[in-house]
């Protein structure tokens, strides 16, 4: 149910009414309904699903999720490196910080 | 791809496993709802990197395998009728009826196409005046605003010869089923990302203050699939059964309110038999009195429809998690992807047939698949 | 025939044929109307001694084969019927496919292709423009392989029973007396190699086929392998087995090859090469590259010892420049193929069923 796959928007247009897009999905190009989206302008992404636009993909999100990953990766090999430890060896002791409560 | 491949790093993946590791003391049971990222935990034996204790229950989050058998019968007796277009998606074209598949009545003669979109159906009607075209408009809430668009510019652009055949399945009422049956082992949820970034995330709190449940709105690739499973570790061992939403790229609370206007319009709650599980109040939308017209179980009066489930197949069960495949009877003999008993077998993201690959592997050699 | 044959492609009137801008039943018929279609259509695209002698055989000269002739050379033959729809779309034709595919079949056998034939069954209504295309398209690959088409035959079927058209092409050719391909099985240990990115066919196939239409600058990648395969086989004798991965994609030729043997298949998924934008059109589609089709690549089996020959003799071929070492064969888990995800885990890669569809889960 789910496929979604991300994509930029290279142009916008009315087609008899309905907001349509080209989307460029890393190099394939489609028609895609943008109906769903109208605050997205060129230049945004978007996650595309059978043919049409669900959300925006909001960059500053992404951003700090990747950021999150990866320093969840620096804790994790800091914390082996104090025990002296191999990164996958022994689950270390003392556990992650609790995950942050949803921000919306 | 950019939005994509960031969240495939294998480095970060064995790390954000790592994770898990370290804080997990006891077992735990999660299930994920959508059959996407089944699949993607699958494809990237992504479970083989979590430790022992955290066991993931594949959930009923596969429209193919939910489609009431009664709607899959409706499907073939409308395509086989001549002078019909019938479009689908990709995943329907295997799944078996009472008697036979999609795939079977296109050989027998009738015009079944695979469409990529709901749009591409209605361009055929557009091209073809003289003929009947439906569309198969199957699928959870991620693909109800499509849907809906499809049926509303028919109506505004007058074209008379389309029509749907509504199916849609609903994710809230399935997490109710899945808690509520006897024998749930099902601890958290991972709530499906892609429904959420239409209907956002407000339906879930309630769910996870009436079953003590973590949910955690995930989403579908590796580094997404590993934090959403983290984050419900971390509330699982800190005693939490809190909504988060591990995917805010995509995911807002309110979720995309233009399309659940659009919904709002086009469809209506109804009860819907899910496949192997039963009936469900409430738990499906079916095309508004408005848009009567466009329905194809109204236009194509096909009567005599009966229903004939193997007896054998125990697809619901797995599909509540309350067994794995390999422990139906069928699984492996009189059931397989070339000769699927039930929906769940069909193609990839069925969990029998993920199992079916994965499990002869495990006879094998020693590879644990869960 | 004496002459450059004329270039169908740049006919001022669209139809060589006078009177018939598209086909006919009588066409089939073998009357004068079949005659007119092999003298103005064929016959100048494919133009050879053999076949303009249009005998009901092609009896070929003796001079075509080797010196060597008669001292241990075997002969290849193989046949292949080409079904496409659409029938013309980027990088190719169901015209080039028919003649590669067939001379690639001869390759994985090591054989120098020699002659081809070309049956048609075109269907009534064909738009004749597009039989010149398609036809001069086989010509120019028949060119290119340095192969010859030398027999044929073409039928027509009334409209709405046909494809619009049809091809099954046979060839002959002829293996080395000194091959050593296909002396022994595939042993635990042998190496797999692939020539290059996969699923490039059918990815531009997709993108022109209907209801599932994108822009995609992707082309097929059709080709004839005989080339680099005598490459190959120059830089490394022993290679075990050679086989081209068509319909089905890698997955089925892997999955072919210890399908009910004593041996299995490890390969990692990291190391086969794929196109990003091939990988993009899979994205979208929710399609598997391991299953989507080939016609310009091949999958080798060689022993450890000639691996990095083999590889450096394919990268240094044209046709083989992202060629890559992707696994080996092994005596684990006999008869199933094995993936290794970049994430350390393994996966089984079934052999597809049928049609690659679509989905939307």
């Amino acid at each position: 149910m789910c496929l979604a796959v991300p994509g930029r928007i290279e142009s916008i247009r009315e087609d008899q009414g309905t907001r349509m897009g080209k989307v460029n999905f890393g190099g394939v190009v489609r028609d895609v309904c943008l109906a769903y989206v109208p605050e997205a302008v060129v230049g945004d992404y978007t996650i595309v699903h059978v043919g049409f636009a669900l959300s925006r993909i909001d960059e500053a999100s992404a951003l700090e999720t990747l950021r999150t990953f990866a320093e969840m990766g620096i804790l994790e090999e800091g914390l082996a490196e104090i025990r002296g430890e191999a990164p996958d060896d022994e689950p270390v002791l003392c556990p992650l910080p609790p995950a942050e409560a949803p921000r919306r | 791809m950019k939005h994509l491949t960031e969240y495939r790093d294998s480095d970060t993946a064995r790390r954000l496993a790592a994770g898990i590791s370290a804080i997990v003391t006891r077992p735990w049971a999660i299930m994920e709802v959508c059959g996407g990222q089944m699949h993607s935990i699958i494809r990237n034996a992504l479970d083989q990197l979590l430790p022992p204790e955290v066991e993931l229950i594949h959930g009923p989050g596969c429209p193919v395998c939910v489609t009431p058998l009664e709607m899959i019968d409706r499907a073939l007796a409308i395509a086989a009728l001549p002078g019909t277009i019938f479009c689908s998606f990709g995943d329907m074209l295997r799944v078996p009826g009472s008697h036979g598949d999609l795939f079977g009545v296109k050989a027998a003669g009738g015009d079944v196409r695979v469409v990529y979109s709901p749009l591409d159906a209605l361009e055929l009607a557009r091209r073809h005046p003289d003929r009947e075209v439906v569309f198969f408009a199957i699928g959870f809430e991620t693909t109800a605003p499509a849907n809906a668009m499809a049926v509303r510019l028919a109506e505004g652009g007058g074209v008379k010869n389309f029509s749907v055949l509504v199916s849609h399945v609903l994710v809230p009422p399935a997490i109710r089923a899945v808690m509520e049956s006897p024998g749930n082992r099902v601890q958290a949820f991972l709530a499906a990302g892609h429904v959420c970034s239409v209907m956002g995330t407000r339906q879930y709190p309630p769910l996870c203050a009436r079953y003590r449940v973590p949910i955690v709105v995930t989403g579908f690739e590796p580094l997404d699939l590993l934090e959403g499973i983290r984050r419900s570790v971390v509330q699982l061992e800190g005693g939490k059964h809190e909504l988060e939403n591990a995917y805010p790229r995509v995911v807002t609370t309110e979720g995309n309110t233009t399309a659940k206007a659009v919904i709002a319009e086009v469809f209506e709650p109804c009860d819907r038999t899910w496949r192997g599980i039963g009936a469900i109040p409430e738990s499906g939308w079916k095309l508004a009195e408005r848009y009567a017209p466009f329905d194809a179980e109204r236009r194509f009066a096909v009567e005599g429809i009966v229903t004939a489930e193997s007896p054998l197949c125990r697809a619901g069960d797995v599909l509540r998690g309350a067994i794995k495949p390999h422990e139906c009877s069928a699984f492996g003999r009189e059931c397989t992807p070339r000769t699927p008993l039930g929906a769940t077998m069909v193609s990839g993201e069925g969990a029998c047939a993920a199992y079916y690959h994965a499990g002869r592997f495990a006879a094998t050699s020693q590879g644990e698949s869960r | 025939m004496s002459g450059e044959p004329p270039d169908m492609t740049r006919m001022a009137c669209p139809s060589p044929l006078p009177h018939h801008e598209r086909i006919v039943l009588g066409h089939g018929g073998g009357g004068v109307l079949t005659r007119e279609l092999i003298e103005k259509v064929f016959l100048p695209a494919f133009a050879n001694s053999v076949l303009a002698g249009l005998g009901d055989s092609g009896v070929l000269p003796a001079e075509w084969f080797s010196p060597a002739r008669g001292a241990g050379e075997r002969l290849a033959f193989s046949t292949d019927a080409f079904v496409v729809q659409p029938l013309v779309f980027p990088g190719g034709s169901i015209g080039s496919l028919a003649v590669n595919g067939t001379v690639n079949d001869l390759a994985m056998s090591g054989a120098k292709p020699l002659a081809l034939s070309a049956a048609f069954i075109l269907e009534e209504g064909l738009d004749v423009e597009l039989l010149v295309r398609v036809v001069a398209d086989m010509a120019e690959a028949a060119r290119t392989a340095g192969v010859a088409i030398v027999t044929g035959d073409t039928k027509v079927v009334e409209r709405g029973r046909g494809d619009g058209l049809s091809i099954t092409t046979s060839g002959v050719g002829l293996v080395p007396a000194d091959s050593r391909l296909g002396t022994r099985p595939p042993e635990a240990g042998d190496v797999i190699l692939v020539s290059g990115t996969v699923g490039d066919h059918g990815m531009a196939v997709m993108s022109v086929r209907e209801g599932l239409g994108f822009e995609a600058p992707i082309q097929s990648d059709s080709a004839a392998l005989h080339g680099m395969v005598a490459d190959l086989l120059a830089a490394c004798p022993d290679v075990v087995l050679l086989r081209d991965p068509t319909r089905g994609g890698l997955a089925m030729t892997l999955g072919e090859l210890v399908a009910g043997k004593g041996i299995g298949i490890e390969f990692d998924e990291g190391t086969v090469p794929v196109d990003p934008v091939v990988a993009a059109a899979c994205e979208i589609l929710g399609l598997d590259p391991l299953q989507v089709a080939n016609e310009g690549k091949l999958v080798a089996v060689v022993p450890e010892a000639g691996a990095e020959g083999a590889l450096a003799a394919l990268r240094a071929h044209p046709l083989g420049g992202k060629a890559a070492r992707i696994g080996r064969i092994v005596a684990d888990h006999p008869g199933l193929v094995v993936a290794r995800t970049p994430y350390g885990g393994t996966r089984i890669v079934p052999m597809p069923l049928g049609e690659q569809l679509p989905r939307i889960c």
